[in-house]
């Protein structure tokens, strides 16, 4: 029975979405805040539940789990910091959160920067110096080579460098026609899903 | 002239309506078309398939609903074939909202293979730290899952016994809407050498065929089309193939209207004094 709730909700909450196909209407507009709402507090109560609770409430107050006392001093690092992001809601020590946010910036750009040297830049010269001896290979160096004149401004685009640079934007708008017909896809397979939903799950049109 | 200047005019919604039915028509009357498997679908499949029994693959199920109809076909082949092969499933996810799709997912197939929670399978579920946590993985689960997403702690299951960080996960398969899967590229794949396999929606995976071009990653599945390979691969038709003759209707309706607009575009341009 529950299930059947469920999936007649569902229904209408789609059908309430397809009808902004038409236009604008209320039943478009319930639908979509009760998405962004459901979602919000999905994710909050997940965070406390999972996250917070387990792993800073209850060792640290409850002394749950295996911490010595050394863990449960750590964790007022976290706590703190978590507080000073909170006080951004208090003007008066809203400077507060800047601590937080900038040990946040600073362990994303460091991940980051060692992310993108370690796991794409090197691996992916690396895949580049391939030996010219099929066709494929042939075609995606002088792709790298065409795009990458194509992005370099210090000398004038022309000459050999002028054909180097088209040929390189060529390559770009493959590359992105071939974005765009995979974007196609995916859009059209969204549909397909709701309507199959729709269809099996919903009104059982088809067995 | 002035048919071009008819279809130019033409409401906004006869499009939708005929673009709705071209998904429609082929689902109801459940038409099939062959599918033909891709080479980097053949290689994550075969990456599953050459694990032996009891390997640990390790799922990310980084999306929510609005890539569910995508990427749910995919992870269900996924976890289909990993039972099928007695694999051991340790689900997880960078999105918080896509936790509810990985447990739907086990919810369906792990009961057809009589595959038993803790001993076959395990879902940590959702954790902030994204990045952080990727790295933190490979030093030890634990440190970022004190429990699963039921609230069991990981030491009293005992698929986890032993399995501590990267270096017990056999592969990775990163099912990816988003950014989530060049993460797990640079720091579990890059940085502590996990063999992983990317399964994208339409829209991230062009993005990533670079990746598999430099062995980054061992193999790619991308969008319905395909999962609709995949299931042809493990021999369990499901919504995937069933979704690809609406995909190519629509696709040849979606021509038809480009090819139309750009005529009527040029054969206007040209009368107009």
């Amino acid at each position: 029975m529950t299930q059947i709730i469920g999936t007649w909700i569902a229904a209408g909450l789609t059908l309430a979405i397809f009808s902004f196909l038409y236009k604008d209407n209320p039943f478009y507009k319930v639908a979509e805040h009760l998405y962004v709402g459901v979602s919000a507090a999905y994710a909050v109560l997940y965070a406390w539940a999972n996250d917070v609770y387990p792993m800073l409430v209850e060792p640290m107050f409850l002394g749950r789990g295996a911490v010595t006392t050394a863990d449960r001093w750590i964790l007022l690092v976290p706590l703190l910091f978590g507080l000073m992001m909170l006080a951004r809601w208090v003007p008066r020590i809203a400077w507060l959160s800047r601590w937080s946010i900038a040990l946040t910036v600073g362990i994303a750009a460091g991940l980051g920067i060692t992310g993108q040297i370690q796991g794409i830049l090197l691996p992916q010269v690396a895949g580049t110096l391939v030996p010219l001896t099929s066709a494929n290979n042939v075609l995606m160096v002088a792709g790298v080579i065409a795009t990458l004149v194509y992005f370099y401004f210090s000398i004038a685009q022309k000459g050999a460098v002028k054909v180097g640079s088209r040929l390189g934007m060529v390559f770009i708008m493959v590359a992105f026609g071939a974005s765009f017909g995979y974007t196609v896809m995916a859009r059209i397979s969204l549909l397909i899903g709701r309507l199959q939903f729709l269809v099996f799950d919903w009104l059982h049109v088809v067995k | 002239m002035r048919f071009f200047e008819r279809i130019a005019a033409i409401d906004r919604r006869l499009i939708y309506l005929a673009l709705a039915l071209s998904v429609l028509i082929p689902l109801l009357f459940k038409m099939v078309l062959p599918t033909r498997v891709s080479e980097p679908v053949r290689a994550a499949y075969r990456s599953i398939d050459d694990l032996p029994e009891g390997s640990v693959v390790m799922i990310s199920v980084d999306y929510d609903a609005s890539s569910a109809p995508e990427l749910q076909p995919i992870y269900l082949g996924i976890l289909q074939h990993c039972f099928a092969k007695k694999l051991k499933v340790l689900v997880l996810g960078q999105w918080v909202m896509g936790t509810p799709f990985g447990e739907l997912g086990l919810g369906r197939i792990a009961p057809l293979y009589d595959a038993v929670y803790g001993v076959d399978y395990v879902n940590l579920g959702y954790r902030p730290g994204y990045r952080a946590q990727m790295v933190g993985l490979g030093r030890e689960i634990r440190d970022f899952f004190a429990v699963d997403s039921r609230g069991i702690t990981l030491d009293s299951l005992p698929m986890m016994a032993g399995v501590h960080n990267y270096n017990q996960i056999d592969l990775l398969v990163g099912l990816e809407a988003g950014q989530a899967g060049d993460e797990w590229i640079q720091f579990a794949g890059a940085r502590y050498g996990v063999d992983i396999v990317i399964g994208a929606t339409g829209v991230v995976a062009p993005d990533k065929f670079h990746y598999l071009q430099a062995r980054q990653i061992r193999g790619l599945i991308g969008g319905l089309q395909g999962a609709a390979e995949y299931e042809t691969l493990i021999g369990k038709p499901g919504a995937a193939i069933a979704g690809m003759v609406a995909q190519s209707w629509a696709h040849l309706l979606l021509l038809a209207f480009i090819v139309l607009g750009n005529v009527g575009y040029f054969v206007m341009r040209r009368a107009k004094p």
